[in-house]
This record gives structure tokens, sequence and C-alpha cells, in this order.
């Protein structure tokens, strides 16, 4: 397999009223071409921040350390993502070789203009097609994404259509530029079950119709274990496990992860009492020295973990944690 | 003393929409629906958007007018038919039925400190004879909800979600209710919180002898919290048992597609169980028979023309025209 896209080093930090806030620390990981990622953590833990900065889409008051690199393999050679800095230079990476879609579907698409009118500005933006031929392979999106009467849906309004058609007809729009990459934020948190249950079904189809690589965001571990192949877990900012779904879901070894999946409400064992993970994510504004996750751990083996960040221990070839307690026997 | 505390029959909520002269079209959120909730129980009630859970829950707190059928509340103290209250009974009914929100970074005003909106209640509603008298209360029930004077000395946004969640139920039970609509309560809070908040809840219930009505969209919490769960559709109660009745053996399709829609947590388990297409009606236009013919894979002529009734069998109720027949084909 070859690499889509590399994430070396990324740090990232916000400039506020209140200092600099660090919203993603050293991160590092890679994504294979046709593989799916999940990107799991609670809110503030920085997943969405790492997705945006992977087509260098964060605020103006976004820095990036200097020893941040993310390389993009694109179709046409690699591309130094955070070097881009002109409208013209970012386009081949936003909405060209990758593509976004965003957890609420009825704030993604301007209100007052039609679904096929987006969809075929956005073609016409990114490839050499003619406004007839741009219409075309919308309409034909429209219909392989599961929309009926595609052609009329084409004409029609965002409020025009239900929840889970909208969220069918921005996978639709994301996907017409045929991305290498495509970068799913929470996109089946807003809807139903039944419908997420439809949505996801439809993502799985899509990745091995299309063969691009998938980050897919979310808090959920059932609709990760459900997706992904290889699942990142994040916790204030830091990449504390990562390894392949089963393994990680099945046996999760770093205390934050472990934590997550007791505090799931199983419906294999209903007696099972819920365990949360005790205390609150710390504010960003007071991340903790040593290890991010020290505050709330019950597994804390020392003065280490206050002082010192841990490093990635490789428990084997593609299981890796960032943990005090599995140093040794990484050494 | 009854055993319910709260007793609807035939219960319905519309709202008339369109500013036409002379046909109004009528939104029917809650249709004809018939429940009972039992004194210190966690009453669940699911169903997706639109299905008209939040109405009922609201129409149980009198916060909506109810356009047809009768809610009594009988607390042992006071009772209520809650389709004709009003005046001074209403206001003593809001000290005795309050709603928790779901989403706690928009139900906490920011200019007012903790102790201001934990107290709000209690002043609005006159409950109290003076600032000491109410102090003390706000005191009392910010402990039972692990908030100390520290905490109360605050504004909202100091404060994280499962924080700000706990100040949203100290508020609402501040003024000692009986019974408690939590309407997506932990829906917007991490998962790692969620659980905690959800301990908090049933400790509560507890400790202060409290009947939860629980409005979730979540299947897996409300299996883990609830006693008796009510499922519905389109305005309809389609299905209604005990929590653990329900989760081993749902009756209605519409409750068996949405248990094997729930994603599993084993990447192996390839469910091959019936998924649904489609998407819930729009309740100004709903189909004829039984709400959920559109969608449902075993809908036959009688389900097109004729809505099924609530049927008991074992104390599980379901409203479906063929639920015998198939619970057979699958023990078959």
């Amino acid at each position: 397999m070859t690499p889509l896209i590399e994430v070396e080093n990324l740090t990232l930090q916000f400039r506020t009223d209140e200092g600099l806030i660090t919203a993603v620390e050293d991160v590092s990981f890679t994504l294979m071409k046709g593989e799916v990622m999940g990107l799991v953590g609670e809110s503030g833990s920085g997943k969405s921040v790492t997705a945006k900065s992977l087509m260098h889409l964060n605020a103006r008051n976004a820095v990036y350390s200097p020893g941040s690199r993310i390389t993009l393999h694109a179709d046409t050679g690699p591309v130094d993502v955070l070097s881009l800095r002109t409208p013209r230079e970012l386009n081949v990476v936003r909405g060209g070789a990758i593509s976004m879609i965003f957890q609420e579907p009825m704030a993604s698409f301007a209100p007052a203009i039609t679904i096929g009118k987006q969809m075929v500005e956005q073609l016409l933006l990114h490839s050499d097609m003619s406004k007839g031929a741009a219409k075309s392979v919308s309409i034909e999106m429209l219909d392989r994404v599961g929309i009926s009467d595609a052609a009329r849906r084409f004409d029609q309004y965002a409020f025009e259509l239900s929840g889970g058609m909208r969220q069918r007809a921005m996978i639709a729009m994301a996907l017409s530029t045929n991305p290498t990459l495509l970068i799913a934020d929470e996109p089946t948190t807003a809807l139903d079950v039944t419908i997420q249950a439809q949505v996801i079904d439809l993502m799985k189809d899509l990745v091995s119709e299309f063969g691009m690589g998938i980050i897919f965001i979310t808090h959920d571990l059932g609709v990760v274990a459900q997706t992904a192949d290889r699942v990142n877990v994040m916790y204030l900012g830091r990449l504390v496990e990562e390894g392949p779904v089963r393994e990680v879901i099945r046996n999760p070894r770093h205390p934050y992860t472990q934590g997550l999946i007791a505090a799931l409400p199983k419906l294999e064992d209903l007696d099972a009492p819920l365990t949360p993970v005790p205390g609150d994510i710390p504010s960003p504004l007071e991340r903790p020295s040593g290890c991010v996750f020290n505050t709330r751990c019950s597994q804390v083996v020392g003065e280490e973990c206050m002082a010192l960040v841990p490093t990635n221990c490789r428990l084997d070839e593609t299981h890796s944690v960032a943990c005090h307690i599995y140093r040794e026997a990484a050494e | 003393m009854s055993r319910s505390l709260i007793q609807a029959s035939g219960l319905s909520v519309h709202f008339p929409i369109g500013s036409g002269l002379f046909v109004k079209q009528l939104l029917k959120a809650v249709d004809s629906v018939s429940i009972e909730i039992e004194k210190g129980s966690f009453f669940g009630l699911v169903g997706e958007s639109g299905s008209g859970k939040t109405t009922l829950g609201r129409a149980l707190l009198k916060a909506v007018p109810i356009s047809a059928g009768t809610a009594h509340y009988d607390d042992g103290e006071v009772a209520y038919d809650l389709q004709e209250l009003d005046g001074a009974e209403l206001k003593d009914y809001r000290t005795r039925a309050q709603l928790i929100f779901q989403d706690p970074y928009a139900a906490l005003s920011p200019r007012m400190t903790v102790r201001d909106i934990i107290a709000e209640p209690l002043e609005v509603m006159g409950l109290t004879k003076g600032r000491a008298e109410t102090d003390e209360r706000v005191r009392e029930i910010a402990a039972r909800c692990r908030l100390n004077l520290e905490h109360l000395r605050r504004f909202p946004h100091a404060f994280s979600g499962g924080q700000r969640q706990r100040i949203s139920i100290a508020r609402a039970l501040v003024s000692g209710p009986k019974f408690v609509v939590a309407d997506e309560s932990v829906a917007a809070l991490d998962v790692s919180i969620q659980a905690d908040v959800l301990n908090l809840l049933k400790q509560l219930q507890d400790e202060l002898g409290l009947t939860f009505m629980f409005i979730s969209h979540d299947l897996s919490v409300v299996a883990h919290t609830c006693d008796h769960v009510a499922v519905m559709y389109l305005g309809r109660l389609i299905e209604t048992a005990p929590t653990r009745m329900l989760f081993e053996a749902p009756r209605h399709p519409y409750t068996k597609a949405l248990f094997s829609a729930i994603p599993s947590l084993d990447p192996d388990d390839d469910r091959t169980a019936q998924k649904l297409a489609g998407e819930i009606p729009s309740p100004t236009d709903q189909p004829p028979g039984c709400k959920f013919q559109t969608r449902c894979p075993h809908a036959i002529d009688i389900c097109k023309s004729q809505e099924p009734a609530l049927e008991t069998e074992d104390g599980h109720d379901v409203a479906c025209h063929r639920w015998k027949e198939l619970m057979e084909l699958v023990a078959a």
C-alpha cells in the first residue's frame, strides 16, 4: 500500500485574548490509499482541528509550529499542504484532492441556491468540464447515492430535502470531484439511527467503489467499529492510541480508551453498571503537564505521569499507545 | 392512593398550521396516546425526530395545550386533570413537574451566576420566605448535584458540559418536583461524561423519590436507565413494555428495525437484519392505515387501510396487525 497523506509532528495553537491555546500537539500518522481511518475523541480533543489542518482550513488565528508537516500524495505528485498560501494553490487540496462532509447538512448548503447549482459550481471550479457535462455528472452522482428522482432534486433547495436526503446530497457533492481523500466530520451524528444505518451502508459501498481514503471523525465508537479499518484515539490534542479497529476495540491499551469503552452503555449486558471516566476534560487553558490524561487516569504509575509526556510505545507493528505503563515493555 | 403518577388516555396534541381562513391543516404531533407512568419509575420514551416524543413530554408538563383526551396526575398529595388545569392549580403543578433540557450550553443564562440560575425558579414561583431560605435550598440541591459553594459564585462559561448539565438538573429540582421530564438530557454530552450524569439522575431519583420521563433517541442509554419504555412513531404510541421485555423480544417491526440499526461495537458483527428504507413521513401528510406501512417490510393490504389498535399481552402492548404472526415466523 502507498501512503495517501502523511502528518508529521503536527502542533497547532490558536492565538486568543487569553493567550496561545494548544489545540493539537505533536500528532503524527499516515493514511494509506483506500484506507478508512476513524478519528475518535471527545469534544475538545482536537479531532476536527486536526482534520481541518489537512486542508489548511483552520481559522486565521491558527499558528502551526515550525516542525509541523503534512504531505499529501496527490495524483500529480506530493503536495506540502501547510506551505500552500494563495487561494489558487489551496484549491488543489480544498475540494480538489480532498473533500469534506460536515455534521450538519442544513448548515453546509447555501439556503438560497439550489442543490444543483452548488454542485455544478464546484465542478466548474475544480475541473475543465462544461456546464452541461457538470450538470449530468451531478445528477448521476445524486442518483448514485440513492436519491430518487435525481433530476428533480437537482433543482430543489436544501430546505426541501429531508435530513437523510440532505446528507446524501452532501456526500454526492463531496464525491463528484473524485477526491483522493474524503474527510467526514461526524456525518451521521445529526441523523436518526435508521437513517444513520443507511448512510453508513452507503459510505461503505462508495469506499469499495471509488477506493479513496477516508478519515471518519466521530465520537461514536459503534460507528467506528462498523466503518473503519484503523482507529486513532485523541485526547486533549494528543494522539493517545492508534491501531487496527478490532485490536483497539477488543483490546484497548490506553487507560483513556479503556475508560471510553467501559463508559458505553452496552445492549448485550443491561445489568452492567455504567462506569464514567472520572472528572471532566480540563480546559485547554489548563493543560496538565506530563501526560494530558493524568487528571482523570485511574492507573497513574508514578511521578513520570505528572512530569513527563509519554512517548509513543509500539506494542506491535500496527498498534501503538502513548502511556507510561507500556514504556518498560517497549524498552 | 393510586400506583400511577401520570395516567394519560387518548391524549392528542394538534397544531393548526397555515393562516388560511377556511381550510386549516392540522399537524398531529401527538395522536391519541394512552400511557401510564408509575410512581418512582424511570419511564423511557424513544422515537426518531418527528415522532412526537418531545411534544408528549411537554403536554404532560402542560407546556403545550392538550387538544383532546385526558391526562391525570396524582402524587398522593394532590390530584389534577391536566387537560383542564389553570390558575392557581396550574401554578402549583409547575412546582411539581419540571423539565431538564437537552443542551446545557443553551439552557443557562451566561449573565447569571450559578447560584442565581438555580435560585430563579424559587424566586419566580415565590416558594421561599427570604434570601436566607433560598440560599439554604440552593445549597442543598447543589450539594446533591455535586456542586460546591465555590461553583455557585461562578458563571456558566467556566464549566464543562457535564458540570453545566448538573447545574441544569439542580435548577430543575430546586422547587422539589415529583415528576421530571428529561428531554435528551445526555445527548449533548461526551460518552465519558454521559455515564456520570445518568448515574446522578438515578441516584437523585432514589434519594428524592422522583418519577422520571426520560426522552431519548439513544436506545442503549434507555436500556440501561429505564424501567419501562414506550416507542413512538409519527405521533402514535406503537409499543410499550418493561425494558427487559422490550429489548429481549420487541414485537413491532419498527422497534425491531430500530434495534438492528444501532451500530454494533463488534467490527465483525455484520448484521443481516433488515434495514429500513425511506424516512419518517411528514406529520402533515400522514399515510392512511398503520403509520408505519410506508416503510414496513411486512405491510399487507389491511395495514394500508386500517390503523392497528394497541393490543396488550403479558404486560407488553403493541400496535401492529401482524405482530403475532411475525413473532411465530421468527420462532419457527
